[in-house]
């Protein structure tokens, strides 16, 4: 909730804020006056500013510990389940995590035509891990941030996935995969297919390299900003309800209803974002693996 | 909105949590579930299986039961031939032994009739010769006349 000394404006921002751990240059004047030395140091940003001057030397601890967190409890869980899965009768949660399975492998199935084992496991994965990290958007945006703000904490975003350097980071994993699986697949072919598509002539080879290098270099970037800029938007809203609880007792009642009416739409986004993730997935290793 | 550390952190985390699944999640798991596909598909065919042979029990006890009747049928139908035919040669049996004493007891009458016949006859000759004797007063020589009285005796 926005406070009386913080405006709307600050609160989105403040909402929209890494905790970040990173390296400030030297000679970088902070927040309270004081100067950083000589070779930088490595301190928590106060502030969005500091965060840019860090540049690529810093972390959005934050991110990273709901993400891992989530990874870890999607590991602990399936494989709980996996140890205890035998060829009786399934019951309660062994039943959930055998469809997610049963489904995932469906999906793999019906789209990728390869023999890979790495592919339904990685589409899992994907679809479990990008799917809690979703999840977190539908937790009220004040309740761990604020909690974890009168602990001391100051900044907090407990959605891993409005952050793009995690859905980049993934899709980035994804593309090496795409590469390694399309150079072992199709070898030499793989250069034949970015040099000598769409116009099969020699004359034609920088067009096509650079068409095909731009329609290839467009798989990772659209995997990763499309679920970042579903789940940005997600939150973006979700803030804005919340920014209106604090304009007096009349916005509370509609922003309230607004709060549930978007969570419960937004229940069928973060899973249809995940299911979107792992499904491209699937087709640009399938395309990979496919020899022309 | 800045690309950091956070993106090869991400990357790591990524394999790491990919490389476990496909190593520790994923094949117990699928096996469990295939095997359970299998065992239920051939409980079910199984169980077809048994549907199919209760059916042709079925049909075979009936198909027994038929016989077992009908072989019933021809048991009590022959052992009612054999009580007649027991009865009927028991009647003949019987019926002959009834001839028999019939015949025995007629024969033994007639021979108890002749012996009294003849036992009267001697007397008579006796008492005729007796009688004459009497009249005659006088002994009759009995062989010259026995021819005589014989005669007349058989004449009775």
């Amino acid at each position: 909730m926005a406070g009386e000394t913080q405006t709307v404006s600050e609160y989105i921002v403040h909402h929209l804020t890494n905790l970040t751990y990173g390296k400030l240059p030297a000679g970088y004047e902070r927040y309270d006056g004081s100067v950083v030395g000589e070779g930088g140091a490595w301190v928590m940003a106060h502030g969005g500013e500091e965060a840019a001057a860090m540049g690529f030397n810093a972390i959005h601890v934050d991110s990273m510990a709901w993400s891992i967190g989530l990874g870890i409890i999607f590991c602990w869980l399936f494989r709980r389940m996996a140890v205890k899965a035998t060829t009786g009768v399934p019951s309660g949660m062994l039943n959930a995590v055998e469809m997610i399975v049963d489904f995932v492998d469906g999906t793999v199935r019906d789209t990728f035509h390869g023999r890979n084992k790495l592919v339904a496991p990685l589409a899992l994965t994907i679809f479990v891990w990008v799917f809690l990290m979703n999840l977190m958007d539908l937790i009220p945006v004040d309740l761990i941030p604020h909690t974890l703000m009168l602990l001391g904490v100051e900044y907090q975003k407990i959605v891993p996935s409005t952050d793009p350097n995690i859905t980049m980071g993934m899709a980035v994993g994804v593309f090496i995969l795409m590469l390694y699986y399309s150079i072992k697949v199709k070898g030499f072919g793989f250069v034949k297919e970015l040099t000598m598509n769409p116009f099969n002539h020699w004359a034609f080879i920088p067009i096509n390299l650079f068409m095909e290098v731009v329609g290839l270099l467009a798989k990772p970037f659209s995997l990763g900003l499309r679920l970042f800029g579903n789940m940005y938007a997600g939150e973006m809203i979700f803030i804005l309800i919340a920014a209106l609880f604090s304009a007096g007792l009349a916005w509370a009642v509609p922003a309230g209803l607004l709060q549930i009416g978007w969570a419960i739409f937004h229940i069928l986004v973060i899973t249809l974002q995940a299911f979107i993730f792992m499904v491209l997935t699937i087709v640009y290793l399938s395309m990979a693996h496919e020899d022309h | 909105m800045n690309i950091n550390l956070t993106l090869i952190g991400q990357m790591v985390a990524f394999v790491c949590f990919v490389v476990f699944c496909m190593k520790y999640v994923w094949p117990p798991l699928l096996a469990a579930m295939q095997e359970r596909e299998k065992k239920i598909a051939d409980g079910l065919a199984a169980a077809d299986r048994a549907n199919h042979d209760l059916e042709l029990a079925k049909e075979k006890a009936v198909e027994r039961l038929k016989e077992a009747k009908g072989e019933a049928a021809g048991i009590i139908d022959s052992a009612n031939k054999r009580a007649n035919q027991i009865v009927e040669e028991a009647k003949q049996a019987a019926t002959v032994e009834a001839d028999r004493v019939k015949a025995s007891a007629q024969a033994e009458i007639e021979q108890e009739t002749n012996r009294a016949r003849e036992q009267l006859r001697a007397q008579v000759a006796a008492l005729s010769l007796a009688g004459a004797e009497k009249v005659l007063g006088k002994s009759i020589d009995k062989s010259a006349h026995a021819e005589l009285v014989d005669q007349l005796a058989s004449e009775l």
